[in-house]
């Protein structure tokens, strides 16, 4: 064979260029990653201490003070929204894969599902707002998780459908075979096949949502103090961190850094545990 | 079909026609497949052989675009009538699949799941119709002390008679195989093949292979396919020493295929 030579070494100067480039470019990316922790650490970690469970958020002018109430009421809000969110999304899940598959009410869901995955957060707070806030007459956790669930659902939609669609159709077929109406094929071997992606998705899903603040400003505000009451005006990080980062009051500030470090942590947490969890599905 | 003298027939299948859309996968196919006896179909690939092994449980039927014309008997029932329920036609024609295809659970339920459809056994009962379907499937020695255990932790071998002894479990009066000893080594291979000689004195069974020596060992009676026809059928002795046609020949002797 005749190997020419000018064009072997111009394929490979394009090769080391291509290279350098994309090494470039994911250096810029994970710089920016790596600032951001950086500052987020050296100015949480200092405020980051037990107080900050066992206090409420401080008065104007007072001293000290925690976040326990915005801990306990985001922890709420969140665990409302998984609850509501969770079942909605995985059956509108298998009723896209499963049951509408090309059917318009399925391609209708989907295109639907798509523009909700890319609205703005504040759109849909708004929204709740209207209809869930300015007719009751109070801001409430109730509206807060309802905004969430609105973000949540369909990433969870989204999650459950692909995964389920990764389920091999002779794997269908097998439970068919042995005379499975399509519900019990649906709910019994293809969701448990395709349950590790399943749980990833709503852990991402998760994820997501702890840091939203914008839905959360029109719908739980937010609450001095302590409160579990769901109904009414409630605490919660992301809308405390707003409002304190832009405070005047320094222990406010340092409040507000040790708050976005918290759901830095958790975000990062969970992530980790979407990826064991996904891992270990692989067999 | 000079078979069906002194046999009982478990399915006649009579001016059978199947389109994939516009497609034909089979063309005017009438066979008898006699109960309690193994029929195999050959034929090179896409000849039409798994097709029509899908018509007789109306696999076919979970696709849309897909359909078929014509007569299915089973035991004096047209399948193909509108009214047929799917799912109680499956329970009583099980099939087995070409790849392993355990579900994700322990090995028990993957027996069980299948009885559970139709029947409501005590625990004992179960655990006994689980021990049956396994032995049956000449797998219970191997997995007894393992039941808890998920059934995607045995070999393909394995896997694949846990997918037969499911099939056996729920008692279906007809076996599908479709090429069921591909994906196997040759012990398991040889495994699977002793189980369908033992399996039909109960069980009528009809079994699609790409390999001819399969279709011989196991099989009474062959069909012989050919881009959607069936080209000839009768007992396989007859089938593979004296072919009446010069096509089944050269396929059988291997100048074709």
């Amino acid at each position: 064979m005749q190997i020419d030579n000018t064009l072997y070494t111009k394929r490979r100067i394009a090769s080391r260029i291509g290279l350098a480039l994309s090494m470039s470019a994911m250096a810029v990316g994970l710089a920016v990653l790596i600032w951001i922790l950086y500052v987020l650490f050296s100015n949480g970690l200092s405020a980051l201490d037990l107080n900050l469970f066992t206090h409420d958020t401080p008065a104007p002018g007072t001293e000290g003070g925690g976040l326990r109430n915005a801990i306990i009421g985001s922890l709420m809000i969140v665990g409302l929204t998984v609850l509501v969110s969770t079942p909605v999304g995985i059956l509108a899940g298998i009723y896209l894969t499963e049951f509408g598959d090309e059917s318009k009410t399925a391609e209708l869901t989907r295109f639907v599902t798509d523009i909700m995955l890319s609205a703005p957060s504040i759109v849909l707070g708004l929204f709740v707002y209207a209809i869930a806030v300015s007719t009751v007459g109070n801001f409430s956790g109730y509206a807060g998780s309802m905004a969430l669930s609105l973000i949540a659902i369909p990433v969870v939609m989204r999650t459950t459908e692909n995964m389920l669609r990764l389920v091999p159709g002779s794997l269908r077929e097998a439970a068919f075979a042995l005379g499975a109406p399509r519900w019990k094929v649906s709910t019994m071997v293809t969701l448990r096949a395709a349950k590790s992606g399943v749980m990833t998705g709503i852990l991402l899903a998760i994820a997501r949502i702890s840091g939203e603040t914008a839905p959360l400003l029109f719908t739980a505000l937010n609450n001095q103090f302590f409160s579990t009451n769901m109904g009414a005006p409630m605490a919660n990080l992301p809308v405390v961190i707003f409002q304190f980062a832009m405070s005047p009051y320094e222990n406010w500030v340092r409040l507000a850094w040790a708050g976005a470090l918290l759901i830095t942590m958790t975000v990062l947490i969970l992530n980790i545990l979407a990826r064991v969890v996904f891992r270990d599905k692989v067999h | 079909m000079n078979q069906t003298t002194e046999q009982k027939n478990a399915i006649e299948v009579k001016n059978l026609n199947f389109f994939y859309g516009k497609f034909q996968g089979l063309k005017n196919v009438s066979m008898n497949i006699a109960e309690r006896k193994v029929t195999a179909f050959i034929g090179p690939s896409g000849c039409g052989k798994s097709t029509l092994l899908r018509t007789l449980n109306r696999m076919y039927s979970l696709y849309p675009g897909q359909r078929a014309e014509g007569e299915i008997n089973l035991y004096g029932q047209n399948i193909l009538d509108k009214n047929q329920d799917l799912n109680l036609l499956r329970a009583r024609v099980g099939m087995v699949f070409q790849k392993p295809t355990p579900f994700p659970m322990t090995i028990y339920d993957n027996i069980a799941f299948g009885v559970r459809l139709y029947e409501s056994l005590s625990d004992s009962e179960m655990d006994e119709r689980v021990e049956w379907a396994l032995s049956k499937a000449a797998l219970w020695t191997e997995v007894k002390d393992k039941l808890g255990q998920n059934g995607l932790s045995l070999s393909g071998g394995q896997q694949q008679r846990l997918c037969i002894a499911r099939s056996v479990a729920v008692k279906p009066s007809v076996l599908l195989l479709d090429e069921p000893t591909s994906a196997l080594d040759p012990i398991s291979t040889g495994k699977v093949e002793e189980l369908v000689n033992e399996l039909k004195s109960d069980y009528t069974i009809a079994i699609v292979t790409h390999n001819m020596q399969q279709a011989a060992r196991v099989s009474d009676f062959t069909a012989y396919m050919y881009l959607g026809e069936l080209i000839e059928f009768g007992e396989t002795e007859q089938i593979f020493f004296k072919p009446t046609k010069t096509a089944t020949e050269d396929y059988i002797t291997g100048r074709f295929g």
